[in-house]
């Protein structure tokens, strides 16, 4: 039972990885993630996802003030918050996340309010969708780990 | 990691433990990339900031054997942090970033960078980056820190004690055969012991803190960057511990990035020449902030004691802008005469660095060039200083082109509204153009001003305005661009600098004169301008048309036969600015039409104008006695009018700028109000300024 539960998570995640790099979420960045992942750094990809998300959150929240405000002027470092946050995008894979900072910053370079926000929302939603789904595949892993218990070693 | 044994080949074990230093501000990045470089067995030390990281790497030189570090992160430039380890402690560095567009990349390269790494990094990128290690060390004499090292400092210290004892090894690698077999030699019968008792006996690597390097710059002015030879530079440097084999390195490193500077200036003027304007804004800042880098040589020292670093630039700044309101007359003529001095004293050594440093903290004020052109005033004591620093400039551009950056008087023009790193690439390109090729190259000094100026309007990096055809559609940008510059101006700190009397402002136009008469440029510059500038009004919106046809007007009195024809020389030059700044202007897209804010670019680029104009006349004033100057009058008109326009400009107290650009209309009538200098100045100049405002106006 223990194994057959393994063995039903372990394909659930492999289905909604499938699904993920299908529809573009993630690219094989994220593959080199979890292949960095082992016995002597086990939750790297937990770890650093997460850390992701505690920066991205701050830099959206950013990036809505700057557009909140009515007298927006500061392009440059609208841009500057966009770089960092492509980076951290493409280091973990976040490919469509990545895409649309890559537009915004587009629209942001050329001072096209309008597009920036557009784009802003954009980034939002994607953001949004990665952030659940990653959160699905980390439970679908946690159960896995719960479900091996001590018996199977912990594979990704 | 094991420790191997030196039997191995010393070389397969090398990576493993290399000692690494990864700096990057975005957490998941530095938490990802350590990871990485762990997973190639290294040893890793991460910090998010620059400034730790400068602290890490001087408090050991030796802990490291290589840096990687982000390109963009708030405490300091990526490519700063680039330049100081690279001359402070001659380790390699690699750039990495999300943004791989080919200027930054240019940009890492020039400043030293071993290698670029675009994100998301691949493990397999990282895991040859040892071989940036070896390379250097190969060049370096003698001791190669490891072979097998691995988490171990002896390998540090030996590298260290290769740099000192090292000579003239660099890591330019021009160290002879001999050394080079030498390491390989020592690399391979390497052992841990051997290792340290080489390490011990070698010197401790030399920290070439801001004064130690301050020095050094002052000796090798003094004897000049052909004639510097390590030993005397030792001598006069009179620095205790030091040994000829430091500064025999260092100096290399030096004249390294000097022609690195030097070739991208002259890469900037050579296009700024085809192409009658120059961008020279990237190329600006990247020698600015490569000069920057280089002289300030500990992070933090840019911003210190930037009172006395902002005076010289906005001395100079203010000289070659300001219309010399009070008074064209009575240049010092020790401008004059400092200007042929080919020797700098160290002081001046001394000032430029400061200088650079000025620069620095000016564009992260938001630049303390912008503020310059808008009535800058220095103060009495301060102009003297800046005249003292503008001679030393020009003299050390005599002999180097691109060190003596803050020399390019010629580029106060650029100067106006532009960021200071346009202003100094500028001043290089300007002078450098003027040193190598003057007169020949009038039109492209000009040009190059010009075109500095507006560009560093826009305080971006704008492509060249190659394309007459651009200069349509960039006008209004650039006037918008130009505009949101000078309106930012004022709210920036950098008026920190004692800048505007109007006292200075005079004396300072008249040194500024006299260094670009040295330069001997600006005059003919000017009148070689008016074909390409015809060229380029042909091309211009019906405003340029405006100033086109005045300008073509005036042309033909060109070259002025005396002071008669001042006036129309003056309002020539006038056009010829505004031509010029117009076909400047880059096209800078960023800073699209959305019409905002006419009013102030308007009067920002009138102002702009006539800081170039009045940087020309002031050149000619002083130099009228001196040189055989073609358009001495028409410098002098124009110098004139833009003095008028000046001292209106600064009449208003705080913000200069901001009030003056209010109205165009009052600036003109301001001018008329002048004191006495306006009164020359042909009504009908004034009148053709008045209407060119208005024309703008309705245009905008």
């Amino acid at each position: 039972m223990l194994g057959l539960g393994v063995d039903r998570l372990r394909a659930d995640m492999n289905r909604l990885l499938a699904l993920l790099f299908h529809q573009g979420v993630l690219d094989e960045q994220f593959l080199q993630l979890q292949q960095l992942q082992d016995e002597s750094s086990p939750n790297f990809v937990s770890e650093v996802v997460n850390i992701y998300f505690h920066e991205s959150e701050k830099l959206l929240k950013n990036l809505r003030g700057f557009l909140m405000e009515r007298e927006f002027s500061d392009y440059k470092k609208m841009g500057i918050h966009l770089n960092q946050f492509m980076g951290s995008s493409s280091s973990i894979g976040a490919k469509r996340v990545r895409n649309v900072c890559v537009a915004f910053r587009a629209a942001s370079e050329q001072n096209n309010r309008a597009g920036c926000l557009r784009a802003l929302e954009l980034l939002e939603h994607e953001y949004c969708y990665l952030k659940n789904k990653l959160h699905e595949l980390f439970q679908i892993q946690q159960q896995r780990v719960l479900a091996a218990g001590v018996i199977y070693p912990m594979h990704n | 990691m094991t420790v191997e044994p030196e039997m191995d080949d010393p070389r397969d074990h090398f990576p493993i433990g290399m000692r690494v230093l990864a700096v990057d501000d975005d957490p998941t990045c530095l938490f990802f990339l350590e990871t990485l470089l762990r997973r190639c067995q290294y040893h890793v030390t991460t910090t998010n900031q620059a400034v730790t990281a400068l602290k890490l790497l001087r408090e050991n030189k030796n802990k490291f054997d290589l840096v990687i570090s982000d390109v963009h992160m708030p405490d300091m430039d990526g490519f700063k942090l680039l330049e100081l380890v690279g001359l402070e402690m001659d380790l390699p560095v690699i750039m990495l970033s999300a943004n791989g567009d080919t200027k930054l990349v240019m940009k890492g390269i020039t400043h030293g960078a071993c290698d670029y790494l675009l994100k998301p990094v691949r493990i397999e990128e990282l895991k040859n980056i040892w071989q940036h290690v070896i390379r250097r060390k190969k060049f370096d004499s003698k001791d190669s820190n490891h072979s097998g090292n691995q988490d171990n400092p002896h390998s540090g210290s030996g590298e260290g004690g290769i740099g000192s004892a090292g000579t003239l090894s660099d890591q330019n690698g021009k160290l002879n055969k001999r050394r080079k077999d030498q390491n390989e030699d020592e690399e391979e019968e390497h052992d841990e012991d051997g290792h340290d008792d080489s390490s011990t006996q070698k010197k401790p690597r030399v920290v070439w803190s801001v004064e130690l390097h301050r020095k050094f710059v002052a000796a090798v002015h003094q004897m000049g960057i052909d004639k510097a030879v390590p030993k005397k530079i030792l001598d006069l440097m009179n620095v205790e511990k030091l040994t000829r084999e430091n500064v025999a390195s260092h100096l290399q490193k030096y004249r390294l990035y000097l022609k690195r500077l030097n070739s991208i200036v002259n890469q900037q003027a050579n296009m700024a020449a085809a192409l009658g304007s120059t961008d020279a804004s990237y190329l600006r800042m990247g020698s600015l902030s490569g000069l920057e880098n280089f002289h300030t040589l500990n992070g933090s020292g840019q911003f210190h004691n930037s009172a006395f670093r902002s005076f010289p630039s906005s001395g100079m700044l203010g000289r070659l802008n300001t219309p010399a309101g009070l008074g064209m007359r009575g240049l010092p003529s020790s401008g004059v005469t400092q200007l042929g001095h080919a020797q700098n004293s160290s002081s001046s050594t001394v000032d430029q660095v400061n200088f650079q440093q000025v620069m620095l903290p000016g564009s992260h004020n938001g630049s303390v060039l912008q503020g310059m052109p808008t009535a800058l005033e220095l103060d009495p004591l301060q102009h003297i200083k800046g005249v003292t620093h503008a001679r030393e400039l020009s003299t050390a551009i005599d002999n180097r082109t691109v060190f003596p950056i803050s020399s390019g008087f010629p580029d106060a023009k650029i100067t106006i509204g532009s960021s200071s790193n346009s202003l100094l690439g500028v001043t290089n390109n300007t002078l450098m153009l003027e040193q190598n090729r003057q007169g020949a190259q009038g039109g492209k000094v000009f040009g190059n001003q010009s075109s500095v100026s507006v560009a560093s309007l826009n305080s971006e990096f704008p492509s060249p305005l190659m394309d007459h055809n651009r200069l349509n559609d960039n006008w209004s940008t650039a006037a918008q661009s130009s505009g949101i510059h000078s309106n930012s101006f004022p709210l920036n700190d950098c008026f920190k600098q004692p800048i505007l009397h109007h006292n200075n402002l005079r004396d300072n136009m008249s040194t500024m004169a006299l260094r670009i008469g040295s330069n001997r440029c600006d005059v003919s510059s000017v009148t070689s301008m008016p074909p390409q500038l015809q060229d380029i009004r042909a091309d211009m919106q019906c405003q340029a048309s405006l100033i086109s046809s005045n300008a073509e007007q005036i042309s033909n009195h060109a070259p002025p036969q005396g002071w008669d024809d001042h006036n129309q020389d003056g309002s020539y030059r006038l056009n010829v600015m505004c031509s010029s700044i117009n076909s400047m202007i880059p096209v800078n897209s960023a800073v699209g039409p959305t019409g905002q804010g006419l009013e102030p670019k308007n009067t920002i680029f009138l102002a702009n104008m006539d800081f170039n104009s009045i940087g020309q006349s002031n050149f000619n004033d002083p130099l009228y006695m001196k040189y055989d100057l073609v358009n001495k009058s028409a410098a002098e008109a124009s110098l004139k009018l833009k003095q008028g326009l000046l001292m209106d400009q600064r009449k208003p107290q705080g913000n200069h700028i901001s009030s003056n650009f209010g109205s165009l209309e009052d600036i003109v009538s301001a001018m008329v109000k002048q004191n006495g200098l306006l009164d020359w100045i042909d009504d009908c100049l004034i009148q053709e300024l008045a209407h060119l405002l208005k024309g703008y106006s309705s245009i905008w």
